[in-house]
């Protein structure tokens, strides 16, 4: 990876499903230490722009480069590095907590794995929750141990797929402030997707607005939606929501 | 072609813990199969006394057949079951977006696939031994070649009932228990080949099973060990093999196109 090369680079994404095109060119990058979010309504391409990302679908064009590699010729290589947690995923429930991230140390190949997994229950709060029977967990709890499973390999990009959208929000803001603290810390890269402006505005450094599967705006919550001449960021999205808002030029 | 052990190793531990944790599972491997050998058994030492002993060894080929026939179904079961465990517990995402080749996830399966039939042979021979004097061992040597052939092509069926779970999502999941039984009747694992109607005898012959079911036979009526049925066999497994591999990979490539592994793995 040349130095000052973003970490991870999306070329021109598209990805059509029959007639319909889910994204439609969508480029962006993330750079070391960064923070991006995806937002946009159901059905924007937020979720599938994360699984192209993931390789867990393959683009109709387009490429995904990380680290400098291409995903689809080093992908074993470029996902020991990065990691990646979901509130539509869940961890095996009927296994205890511990033998969870054991399993996942050992994919990951992290270097003394109950040692880490100590360091990280401890870190998220939930060391109590060591033996505990995974389906059994609050909302709360299986969020912050599918976190401790992200975290395992001490990735340099996190890609997260709306992960506090089970979440009251009390809980909601601990897993915002754990995350900001980390990425603090460690220079840890997130790629964020939610339809949560809380979520976005306080954990990424800079959003994309997708809309129909193109970019409708990009820039700092604060940039994007003073653009479009509108209170917050939360009143941009019920605008585009409901078709007041035009894509008036993509940024 | 890269391959790691220790993905396979880590993803062999994930079952592990599974049927650690979960008795039913345990119960499953021992249960079933013991309920099969138990009426079979029976079955056919009534049938021998009915006939005054004019069935002679009814019961050692059919109490033979349907161990061996529990050996392949185990060894499907196991790549196909653990598939659908990733799907139920929707894990299925979080392993494949870990650093696993799809041929170490495979191979996974497919050690869990031995395990499950290492535990399910050894209560079957202990069981078939004290109740019918039936001993599993009296075949012989050839008994190693029949269980690898049957292994093998029991992992080549858990192939392709994954891809088709995969294909048409959790509504196919019976396929998982489904696709061996389509391939029973051909199979001759409780009657020989020569039953079978003359055109159906070359599909019989095809399945890579057919000749150890035959062979098995063969061992228990005194004749020598089948050695060149076994050959056949391993080359019938080897096609086998090799058509499972590529069916398996075209369909992973097609829900991977068409978004429909994401939508197995978290509906």
């Amino acid at each position: 990876m040349q130095p000052g090369q973003p970490i991870l680079e999306a070329e021109r994404l598209v990805k059509s499903f029959s007639s319909f095109t889910a994204l439609d060119g969508l480029s962006f990058s993330v750079a070391e230490g960064e923070s991006l979010g995806l937002l946009g309504v159901n059905g924007a391409g937020k979720t599938t722009a994360m699984n192209l990302i993931l390789g867990l679908t393959t683009p109709t064009s387009g490429e995904v480069r990380m680290f400098g590699l291409d995903l689809w010729k080093h992908r074993v290589e470029i996902l020991k590095k990065v990691n990646f947690s979901s509130a539509y995923t869940s961890l095996p429930s009927n296994l205890l907590v511990w033998q969870n991230l054991t399993v996942f140390a050992r994919l990951y190949r992290v270097r003394r794995p109950k040692q880490r997994i100590d360091e990280l229950l401890e870190l998220l709060g939930i060391t109590h929750l060591r033996k505990s029977v995974t389906g059994r967990l609050s909302a709360g709890e299986s969020t912050r141990v599918n976190l401790a499973k992200a975290l395992l390999n001490e990735p340099r990009l996190l890609l997260l797929d709306e992960p506090t959208a089970s979440l009251d929000p009390d809980i909601a803001d601990r897993v915002r402030k754990l995350l900001r603290k980390l990425q603090r810390e460690t220079g840890l890269s997130i790629l964020y997707t939610s339809h949560n402006m809380r979520d976005i505005v306080e954990v990424c450094d800079r959003l994309i607005f997708l809309h129909g599967g193109k970019v409708l705006a990009e820039g700092t919550p604060g940039e994007v939606h003073e653009r479009f001449n509108r209170s917050s960021l939360e009143d941009l999205f019920i605008g585009v929501a409901r078709g007041e808002v035009e894509a008036v030029g993509i940024q | 072609m890269p391959f790691s052990l220790h993905a396979v190793g880590a993803l062999v531990l994930r079952y592990l813990f599974l049927y650690t944790r979960n008795p039913v599972r345990f119960v499953e491997l021992v249960f079933w199969p013991l309920v099969d050998l138990l009426v079979w058994g029976f079955l056919t030492i009534y049938l021998q006394k009915q006939g005054a002993g004019g069935l002679p060894g009814a019961v050692t080929f059919l109490i033979g057949g349907m161990i061996l026939w529990d050996v392949l179904f185990r060894s499907q079961q196991g790549v196909a079951i653990s598939f659908l465990e990733d799907v139920w517990t929707r894990n299925l995402l979080n392993v494949f977006v870990a650093p696993v080749r799809t041929v170490e996830y495979v191979a996974a399966t497919c050690v869990v696939g031995v395990l499950r039939v290492g535990v399910t042979l050894v209560v079957l021979t202990v069981v078939a031994a004290a109740a019918y004097h039936f001993k599993l061992t009296d075949l012989g040597f050839p008994l190693l070649p029949f269980l690898a052939n049957l292994i093998l092509f029991g992992w080549f069926l858990g192939m392709i009932s994954t891809a088709l779970i995969m294909r048409w999502g959790q509504a196919a999941e019976s396929l998982a228990w489904a696709v061996p039984f389509f391939i029973q009747p051909l199979a001759a694992v409780f009657y020989p080949v020569s039953v079978l109607p003359s055109w159906l005898q070359p599909a019989a012959m095809a399945l890579p099973c057919t000749p150890v079911f035959e062979g098995m036979r063969a061992v228990l009526a005194g004749n020598p060990a089948p050695w060149e049925s076994m050959r056949h066999a391993l080359l019938l497994n080897l096609v086998w093999g090799i058509l499972a591999a590529l069916f398996f990979a075209a369909n992973l490539r097609h829900v991977r196109r068409t978004g429909l592994l994401v939508k197995v793995a978290t509906q």
